[in-house]
């Protein structure tokens, strides 16, 4: 049957009613055009990030809220849903839709299933490399953090997986939450050899000397491609800065141009920055720094379909960024010339990968099978069953994080309860299962505390206005890349183009406005100073689950949203 | 750094001290500017601008300054100020929302090269700025510091 005839049988089936089996429905969109890409030029870069630990497929729903402020406002990656679509010319209804957009997520999870896994990018990446001879696979990073095994291993079952995965070259920041002389002890031993972790931005706090290796060049076929690290530049202050006393970070643009000017100088061909700026970042840097020709970036979890093209004074760099949770994989095909410098041409693609269409590694399964035996009893322990969808990504909340929210509310009986705006954490479907492993998917992070605290109304609007710049500052170098705090208890307004000390607004408990002088009791976690000791926030919501057995749909506390009516980042 | 460099300049550390405690520098003879103490009390950047004298200086672009857009830590924020101005004989460092706003001034005598390295504490999110002086004028470069309260990324 030709492609044109199934679609049209699809409809009529759909139309009628019929149950169809996904695997049809994601063949008829073309199941080895989607994955056999023909290969481009003669040099090839494979690139994933912010996996978070996700070994198994997962559920994943993009944000409906992705906001740009300033000069970002309305560009990508702040497109959602049908904006989206319209940018990038996808098609409702097909499973790229369901890939890239929170557009009808429940029905489209339905037909269309799981996304990820290991075992299936595994997969993924061997079709791939088999017409690619010497192409590199880069992990941008956040992937030994996000699940429960990761934790409980200390990102030993990510490091087994990235090996088996063959991971070239990596750059990181959640890695970073597991303290400096984990990652010395894995990076030292079980990558040496294996795969290279770089970071141009990491420097010691005394004597400002590199503390991994700021690039690499290696030789792909006859062409010599520099690959430097950037690591997330604000770890320090959006993660506990205890965990890594003797590391300096920062964006450091000038020493990333040395950087360039250096591998150029030594040959190179090609430079690509292996990044984990978060993607606005990314932008301003291409535009500043001259002498990349692509940027493969991560941290704010932006799946974007096409590059965007950025000028600067030595030409142009194509900036990509390549979702999370192992929901897509970048492949980017360059032609190189002998004797030039810089790229004759590209072809790119950010691959979704859909876990039914990819057949899973037998190895890579087996691996996960042995990692998950010793925790599977503490995994598999079934919390309650959710009636509605429950997400977490968004720029001011998201279902799961309210339903945290109403547990700190409950648990500590706080007036008000925050939730870090992490961007990680998958998806459940209606009516299934809440088990610990999905609960330890939002919440497994290495300082869990939960706190409760005495704030007045003024410290409370400071610390919201301080977040809030830290989401829409319009300069990106003072973005650090994560959603809004989830606030419950509490409303307010927002307006994210203001400045900083007037985007929040009408703060109201019950009705009634915050006095600036009063004081309320705040739950929180996930503190950033040291010294911290509350229960860690799974046992908190762990209980507060087991209670309920049924966890009826969520109502969302979102603020109401000021100047924002005509941004194509909401739907 | 390797290891051999962090022990020579611990040890050449460890001289220098010695030599303090026993008299041999002393730091207030070595330095041969006065101390400008109404700019050093001052409580606001107009009033340390015009103690300085420096109420009029120009944008320049011949100052390097090095400062972070975020501080990993307020109470120690590492910046670097290197000016290329001919004939430079001072650098003053001002922090705009600090309680006092000079933190430091330099003075560079006989040619000295005008290159400096300071951590400041800073109250809060604030405008950092350098002024030069060479040959008698003034010069300015600024950069907004923040000092966050962090946590909750991405």
């Amino acid at each position: 049957m030709h492609r044109r005839e199934f679609l049209q049988v699809l409809a009529a089936a759909a139309a009628a009613g019929f149950a169809l089996d996904s695997k049809e429905l994601l063949a008829g969109q073309g199941a080895e055009e989607r994955y056999d890409v023909p290969r481009f030029g003669n040099v090839s870069l494979l690139h994933f990030t912010d996996c978070h630990a996700q070994l198994l497929p997962v559920w994943f729903r993009e944000p409906s809220v992705n906001l740009g402020v300033g000069s970002a406002a309305g560009k990508p990656p702040h497109l959602v849903g049908e904006h989206l679509l319209k940018a990038f010319k996808i098609k409702p209804g097909t499973p790229e839709a369901y890939a890239f957009t929170c557009l009808d997520f429940e029905a489209a999870a339905r037909t269309y299933g799981q996304v990820g896994g290991f075992s299936h990018l595994a997969t993924l990446v061997r079709r791939l490399r088999e017409r690619r001879p010497g192409a590199l696979l880069l992990d941008g990073g956040d992937s030994w953090q996000g699940s429960a095994t990761a934790l409980w291993s200390r990102g030993q079952d990510m490091v087994g997986a990235s090996r088996l995965l063959g991971v070239d070259i990596m750059t990181g920041h959640w890695e970073f939450t597991l303290g400096h002389e984990r990652v010395r002890e894995i990076v030292d031993r079980d990558f040496a050899g294996n795969i290279e972790f770089l970071a141009q931005n990491i420097k010691t706090a005394d004597f400002g000397d590199q503390v991994f290796k700021p690039y690499t060049l290696r030789q792909i076929g006859n062409t010599r491609v520099a690959i430097i690290g950037q690591a997330f530049p604000y770890t320090p202050i959006a993660n506990p800065r205890y965990l890594i006393p003797d590391w300096t970070f920062g964006i450091q643009e000038e020493e990333m141009q040395k950087q360039v000017d250096e591998a150029r100088g030594k040959g190179a061909q090609v430079v690509v920055v292996l990044s984990h700026n978060g993607m606005d970042v990314d932008l301003k840097m291409a535009a500043r720094v001259s002498g990349i020709d692509a940027i493969l970036g991560g941290h704010t979890h932006d799946g974007v379909p096409a590059p965007s093209l950025v000028k600067n004074r030595g030409g142009q760099t194509l900036v990509i960024n390549s979702g999370s949770n192992g929901k897509f994989l970048s492949v980017l095909d360059l032609d190189v010339r002998p004797g030039s410098a810089g790229i004759q041409g590209y072809r790119y693609k950010l691959l979704p990968v859909f876990s039914r269409l990819l057949p899973a590694d037998p190895e890579m399964a087996a691996y996960i099978e042995q990692v998950r035996t010793p925790y599977r009893a503490r995994l598999e322990e079934k919390l309650a069953v959710s009636e509605g969808l429950l997400y977490r990504r968004g720029n001011f909340n998201g279902s799961w994080d309210q339903l945290i929210l109403d547990a700190l509310l409950e648990v500590k009986g706080a007036d008000i309860a925050f939730s870090p705006g992490f961007r990680w954490g998958t998806t459940i479907l209606p009516g299934d299962a809440i088990t610990m492993e999905q609960l330890m998917d939002q919440t497994a992070i290495t300082y869990p505390f939960t706190t409760l605290t005495e704030m007045s109304g003024a410290t409370i609007k400071t610390i919201l206005e301080d977040l809030a710049d830290n989401l829409f500052n319009p300069d990106p170098y003072y973005q650090q890349g994560g959603d809004m705090v989830r606030v419950g208890g509490m409303t307010y307004a927002c307006a994210p183009d203001a400045r900083i000390g007037s985007r929040i607004l009408d703060m109201r408990l019950a009705g009634k406005p915050i006095a600036a002088d009063k004081n309320y009791k705040v739950a929180g976690w996930a503190p950033v100073a040291a010294g911290a000791t509350g229960a860690p926030i799974w046992e908190v919501v762990a209980e507060y689950l087991r209670d309920r057995k049924s966890i009826a749909p969520r109502k969302l506390n979102l603020p109401t949203l000021i100047g924002m009516e005509q941004n194509p980042g909401m739907i | 750094m390797d290891k051999l460099r962090r022990t020579l300049l611990k040890g050449a550390g460890g001289a220098l001290v010695a030599a303090l405690a026993a008299g041999v520098l002393i730091p207030t003879r070595v330095l041969a500017a006065e101390w400008n103490k109404s700019a050093f009390e001052a409580k606001d950047l107009a009033s340390a601008l015009k103690s300085l004298g420096a109420s009029a200086a120009a944008d320049s672009k011949d100052i390097l300054f090095r400062a972070p857009d975020i501080a990993e830590n307020g109470a120690v924020v590492p910046i670097d100020i290197v000016s290329n101005i001919p004939n430079t004989t001072s650098i003053a460092v001002l922090v705009e929302k600090n309680p006092n706003a000079l933190a430091a001034y330099f003075d560079f005598a006989n040619g000295a090269v005008p290159d400096v390295s300071v951590r400041l504490k800073l109250a809060q999110t604030s405008m950092v700025k350098a002024v030069v002086k060479a040959d008698g004028k003034f010069y300015t470069v600024q950069k907004e510091v923040k000092v966050t309260v962090g946590g909750c990324g991405g």
